[in-house]
């Protein structure tokens, strides 16, 4: 594609600029990508490199190492104890007796059933006593699962502070040789306040992360490589095994002889959430600043009360006020009512009965939750606007229009650019609206996907969410569909995050 | 000369009146607006003081007005799910505020080596369904007893464990306290944690209280998490799940009226609330989008 220069650019017509821009946009999605694919490129060189560092420093510590050092190799912590940091060579001693304790009772067991989830399942074994057959469970495949991934960040994190305490080692060999005194205990839990005060802040917060976020994560990316559903719970009915890519090929192959297949329903399912969010980021962005303006436009009175009003819709809790207005909207609700009252409509409106209906009424209601929250944001970028800029254009002869398409709009989005992407994203996954408002109906009866039924208003997440709670309970399949949505959420944030033209220094703001 | 002034003149007028037509059409929007905003919960309230029927009815106000179906409240589940949520909302509004302000604050003030990777692996973790963890967490939860009667502890647990995610507005906000307050108070002999507890806490105030009522609304309105970890149990319910059964469709006819009731009773101490503290969160909402 041909690029301008600004002299020749300034030199096209409006139409001409506008389908430049477009064009731009999309020629520099390639370079997007090829940019993203770089830096993954680049961090796995980075990794390379930093693998060959670590057992390089492991070598040469050992070495040119003192005896200390050498036995800290086998024993964690000597070296510290015998340099008189008893604290820290405890810790590291403890640590390291915990992990083998673990290792040896149970680690071991878990590690050892985690290829093949579990060997015994449930069966009927003869009791002597009751002299009668009952039922004996088994392995779990569970349980296998969850600490055989436990049990490799544990590894992990013990390859991590042995790697730790033998850098200690060098790094004090270092300091004594300069002829410095080492940090006593005492020193190192007074850092834990100041300069390493850091560490105590995030150690909670990182905890909590890892174990209910991070785990789960990694565990439910693991599901998505087995059978584990309501029938192969892992313990009462079947154990379940690692089934490699099929649910991957479930889910993105066709269906046979015209049968109706994973793919065809994802692909539905997709494209509606795109619409969706798309529909949803941008009436509500628009519609949100335009109220913004109205409301703070000089000579308006009764601002406040205006907004107090708008406001109301945050403050009440998002189940009562989408579930009153989902049957607010019903086939036997106060809107048919009303309008059957009056006699414009002689029979009940379809809201939420038929497809078009439902898609456009959660659209709307969106934009009744929606607008609110971006009234707000836009009230607070609005006044930072410099008012001079609107004195100047005014006295060039710019009408309101030109005022907002030349100065409001894109100042708005030069700030909001990172907004917009998470708010997009957000509306992707956003199940409150949906499922409040029709729980994904009306089904959609050409849509399959195994016993779960696909409405035509469900987005990416309430499918998962259906999967989960259904009688079947796939949950191998809602992984997968959990990982296809981490998918197009990356695609998409990479892509936007490289046009931004926002992407900013974080620093400039400090 | 004079017919210049004289034509300024008339355009003057002219100006003033287009404005006061726009000001007043932009009133009409805005009182339109403001009534299509306040139906439904006009609608809610006068529903719920309707004692002739408890199913859905095509008109507004009622025919019978009573009390009976906030009496029929204090008889049923909904005081458990609302002490339930009550504790919930008040026990993970104070955790995860200081969960939530750890984490901020450091991301903001110090710089170390896996500062960045932290926040980049952060935000790609973000990227996941939420919902995907509640599979296994609630697996978890049930082994530690944590669910159904005992949802309350679980449910606790689950919110705050990962709040720590959502640090990026008070962050934002910590970005725009000058750095250089910190360093004055570094020269001076103060320790990171006095500083942060002598200098930044006291700025932070509206942002303290930002998270507090974002935290302590959360669990008002969470319908998934709740749903899982209660698993069908009624004693272990939240207000969003209890009273979700109530519009199902065996339940509707006998129950429309009490949800109006109850929804009145939830909302009325959040709003209030929320309301009073509308300031903080405009503070909140505003740097958040602002700063990304």
């Amino acid at each position: 594609m041909k690029k301008y220069s600004d002299l020749e650019y300034l030199k096209l017509s409006k139409w001409k600029r506008f389908l430049y821009k477009i064009a731009s946009f999309f020629a520099s999605i390639p370079a997007g990508i090829v940019n993203g694919l770089r830096k993954i490129g680049l961090f796995f060189k980075n990794l390379g490199l930093s693998i060959a560092n670590f057992f390089k420093d492991l070598v040469m510590t050992f070495v040119h190492g003192t005896w200390p050092t050498k036995v800290s190799y086998v024993i964690m912590g000597f070296g510290n104890v015998a340099r008189g940091q008893i604290l820290r060579g405890l810790l590291f001693f403890v640590f390291e007796v915990v992990f083998i304790i673990y290792m040896v009772t149970t680690g071991s067991y878990w590690l050892s059933m985690l290829p093949s989830l579990g060997v015994t399942g449930p069966h009927e074994e003869y009791n002597a006593i009751l002299d009668t057959y009952i039922t004996v469970y088994g392995d779990n495949s569970f349980k296998i699962l969850l600490y055989g991934v436990l049990t490799i960040f544990f590894i992990i994190a013990f390859v991590y502070t042995w790697y730790t305490n033998i850098k200690q080692n060098r790094i004090s060999e270092q300091i004594l040789k300069s002829g410095k005194r080492l940090k006593s205990g005492k020193d190192d839990l007074r850092s834990l306040v100041d300069d390493q005060f850091h560490r105590t802040l995030l150690a909670l917060p990182m905890t909590g992360i890892v174990i209910f976020t991070v785990m789960p994560i990694v565990f439910m990316i693991l599901v998505a490589f087995t059978n584990y559903d309501g029938t192969h719970d892992g313990y009462k009915n079947n154990l379940f095994s690692w089934v490699g890519l099929d649910n991957f090929n479930t889910m993105l192959s066709m269906g046979e002889g015209g049968s109706r297949s994973y793919a065809a329903t994802f692909g539905e399912v997709l494209t509606w959430t795109l619409i969706w969010a798309f529909f949803a980021t941008f009436t509500n962005y628009f519609l949100g600043m335009l109220v913004a303006m109205m409301i703070n436009k000089k000579g308006i009175h009764f601002k406040k009360g205006f907004r107090t009003i708008l406001v109301m819709t945050i403050a009440i809790p998002q189940f009562i006020s989408l579930l009153y207005v989902s049957k607010m909207f019903s086939r036997n609700g106060i809107v048919n009512g009303m309008l059957l009252d009056i006699q414009w409509i002689s029979e009940a409106l379809p809201f939420w009965e038929e497809a078009t209906w439902a898609r456009v009424m959660v659209i709307l209601v969106n934009i009744w939750i929606g607008i609110p929250y971006l009234m707000l944001i836009a009230t607070g970028i609005l006044m930072n606007i410099p008012q001079d800029l609107y004195e100047s254009a005014k006295i060039d002869g710019a009408n309101a229009w030109k005022q907002y398409t030349k100065i409001t709009l894109p100042y708005m989005l030069f700030i909001t650019g990172p907004y917009l992407l998470t708010s997009f994203t957000g509306n992707m996954n956003n199940f409150n609206v949906i499922y409040l408002l029709t729980t994904g109906g009306p089904t959609n009866p050409s849509a399959w996907s195994g016993a779960t039924a696909v409405g035509y208003t469900d987005l990416l997440v309430t499918w998962l969410f259906k999967m989960t709670t259904g009688a079947e309970s796939s949950y191998y399949m809602a992984s997968v569909v959990g990982i296809l949505i981490f998918v197009v959420v990356a695609v998409i944030s990479l892509i936007v995050y490289g046009l931004l033209p926002s992407v900013k220094n974080e620093e400039d703001f400090q | 000369m004079a017919k210049n002034t004289l034509n300024s003149g008339k355009r003057h007028m002219g100006i003033r009146a287009a404005n006061a037509l726009s000001n007043t059409a932009i009133y009409i929007i805005l009182i339109i607006i403001s009534i299509i905003w306040l139906i439904p919960f006009v609608c809610i309230v006068l529903q719920s003081f309707r004692v002739e029927s408890t199913y859905q009815v095509g008109y507004v106000v009622p025919k019978q007005w009573g009390w009976d179906n906030y009496a029929k409240l204090l008889t049923s589940d909904f005081k458990q799910w609302y002490i339930n949520t009550f504790v919930t909302a008040l026990v993970t509004a104070a955790l995860q505020t200081v969960i939530v302000l750890c984490m901020s604050y450091t991301l903001s003030r110090f710089r170390f080596k896996l500062r960045k990777p932290l926040m980049q692996f952060m935000l790609v973790l973000g990227m996941f369904p939420g919902m995907l963890t509640m599979i296994i967490l609630y697996r978890v939860l049930k082994d530690l007893g944590l669910t159904q009667a005992n949802a309350v502890p679980g449910l606790i647990l689950v919110y705050i464990a990962s709040s720590g995610m959502g640090y990026y507005v008070s962050k934002g906000f910590f970005d725009t306290i000058p750095k250089s307050l910190d360093e004055a108070a570094r020269v001076d002999g103060a320790t990171r944690a006095q500083v942060l507890y002598k200098i930044i806490l006291p700025l932070a105030k509206p942002i303290v209280i930002y998270t507090i009522l974002t935290a302590f609304m959360g669990p008002w309105g969470d319908y998934v998490f709740a749903k899982y970890v209660s698993m069908g149990t009624s004693s272990g319910m939240n207000v969003a799940v209890g009273m979700f059964g109530w519009l199902s469709q065996d339940q509707i006819n006998s129950s429309y009226t009490m949800f109006c009731a109850g929804g009145v009773v939830v909302a009325i101490p959040v709003t209030i609330l929320f309301l009073c503290l509308q300031k903080y969160y405009v503070e909140g909402v505003t740097g958040g989008a602002v700063k990304g």
